[in-house]
């Protein structure tokens, strides 16, 4: 279908835009990419009376790390332009973002669709929010009174809706460390289509970069490979609720279980399962989702111990 | 549903001016902000090439190529586009025929009915510009994000495979070419080196 009409705004700042919105109400929507939006526009899910264009500020866009190590996104910056990044920007540290690019939409969506709309935008199974909460993403917002940085965990409320304030603009996010041994995976009835079910995983053997120093720790006898265990685990799971969830009773499973590999993320996955209460819809039963939970989370460790 | 959105608080629908850059020309229009990018071609340009099907990105069959990428023509709005470089499928056309990708697709017998082919042949310009050296595997991963429900897909990635090979097998020997002379002339350019140092099917990127 068409859209509806509306009045087209094109922004020339950020702080411009975040007054034009603050002065349209809730009658105004920021559009970046639009690859969500536009579609909805098309349904007429969405009749916007105003649309702000920010899509052609500079500034917004592009990958750098900081002297921290945290990995700072512009809100603008495009899937493709992630997904094509080189090693130099986007490191070994990062490379489950990178990764995890190929499972959003397709090549065409990519090249338009951006970090900050998907962020702003809250779908329950979209990558970036997947991500944003399995590495405790901070997001940064700008509006009228200034800029504010809210962390993954209290950003997404339910579907497509998060804690950015009408008149604000989400600017940026940051991964505040390197995830070496994290990956993203996940199941849709078509190649690019939304996911059923999205599982993530950032683990941290006992072994690895930061650990290997650590081994030993308390007393514990140093085994080959750092005793095969884990120091740390996250798992998120996506489409199995309102908003992207971590899953504490798995990441326990993964920290007190072990030596890692298959036999162990095989039970995870089974913890996972049948922690989350996924709803029955047009994609799937609940029992189906479960079943989906088992395969992924344990091809998502496999994933990120193959690193 | 009705057309007629004017209410107290939208009395007057939006004109705008927008110049847009297309296959090389520019063209200043007025049109109404909703105006998808692929409803300005067909409609105010007349450029019915660009086919549009799903409107909500689903089919592809409006992919055109924004500033050599290829993007779906209906998930944005024309305004979005200005001070971009477009093509659409009429810039395929080599002089007054076939370019070599519409060839390789009539060869290869990757249409049908004919109704998708405009959206797969950008969606393979910009991908091939990309890529060049692109493996069948990638080939087959990038074309799932058009529908085609007349080919099967196989002899689209046969047509695309076969045009990919066919334009590096020209780069080499324009390359090469190009080595020979250096050498009758003054310095030695080693055509493997000279072909890393060109990016391979850049002469079909707009950018």
């Amino acid at each position: 279908m068409k859209p509806a009409a509306f009045t087209y705004h094109r922004a020339r700042d950020v702080e411009g835009a975040a007054r034009l919105l603050a002065e349209l109400g809730d009658d105004a929507k920021v559009i970046a990419g639009g690859q969500s939006l536009v579609a909805m526009m098309n349904f007429r899910l969405a009749r916007p009376a105003h649309l702000v264009d920010i899509g052609g500020l500079s500034g917004l866009d592009g990958l750098r790390t900081d002297a921290g190590g945290a990995l700072h996104i512009g809100a603008l910056t495009t899937h493709h332009a992630v997904e094509t990044a080189p090693p130099e920007v986007l490191g070994a540290g990062f490379a489950v973002l990178r990764d995890a690019m190929r499972w959003v939409g397709h090549l065409p969506i990519r090249t338009r669709g951006t970090v900050g709309g998907s962020l702003a935008h809250g779908d329950a199974t979209a990558e970036w929010c997947l991500l944003a909460v399995l590495l405790d993403a901070e997001l940064v917002a700008r509006g009228p009174d200034g800029e504010r940085r809210i962390p993954a965990a209290e950003f997404f409320h339910g579907y497509y809706t998060t804690a950015l304030e009408p008149e604000e603009i989400l600017v940026e996010v940051v991964f505040p460390r390197p995830a070496p041994y994290a990956a993203l995976t996940e199941f849709a009835e078509r190649r690019g289509d939304f996911a059923t079910v999205s599982a993530a995983v950032d683990l941290e053997p006992a072994d690895g970069p930061e650990g290997a120093e650590d081994s030993g720790r308390e007393g514990e006898p140093e085994l080959v490979g750092g005793g095969g265990r884990f120091r740390a685990a996250r798992v998120a799971l996506g489409g199995v609720a309102a908003l992207p969830v971590r899953v504490p009773e798995a990441e326990e499973a993964l920290v007190q279980g072990g030596p890692y590999g298959p036999e162990l993320y095989a039970q995870v996955a089974a913890v996972a399962a049948e922690s989350v209460d996924p709803p029955s819809d047009a994609n799937g039963s609940a029992h189906y989702r479960r079943t989906l939970i088992r395969t992924l989370v344990a091809h998502a460790c496999e994933e990120a111990m193959s690193r | 549903m009705t057309d007629d959105v004017s209410t107290p608080e939208h009395p007057v629908r939006q004109q705008q001016l927008i110049s847009l850059h297309v296959n090389g020309e520019a063209h200043e229009l007025l049109t109404e902000p909703r105006r998808t990018l692929v409803d300005v071609l067909r409609h105010d340009l007349r450029l019915t090439g660009t086919h549009v099907g799903c409107e909500h990105g689903i089919c592809g069959a409006c992919t055109v190529l924004l500033d050599g990428a290829p993007v779906r023509a209906c998930l944005m709005f024309a305004a979005q586009a200005e001070g971009s470089e477009i093509r659409t499928v009429e810039s395929l056309a080599d002089g007054g025929g076939l370019g070599d990708l519409q060839r390789a697709f009539s060869e290869h017998h990757g249409l049908q009915c004919g109704f998708c082919t405009p959206g797969f042949l950008m969606l393979a310009e910009g991908f091939l510009a990309e890529r060049p050296e692109a493996s069948k595997e990638e080939i087959r991963e990038v074309v799932a994000s058009n529908l085609c429900r007349c080919t099967g897909y196989q002899t689209i990635v046969e047509a695309i495979d076969d045009c990919a090979a066919r334009r590096r097998a020209a780069l080499r020997a324009r390359v090469e070419g190009t080595a020979h002379q250096d050498e009758n002339t003054s310095e030695t350019v080693p055509p493997r080196a000279a072909c890393e140092e060109v990016p391979c099917g850049s002469t079909t990127r707009s950018r």
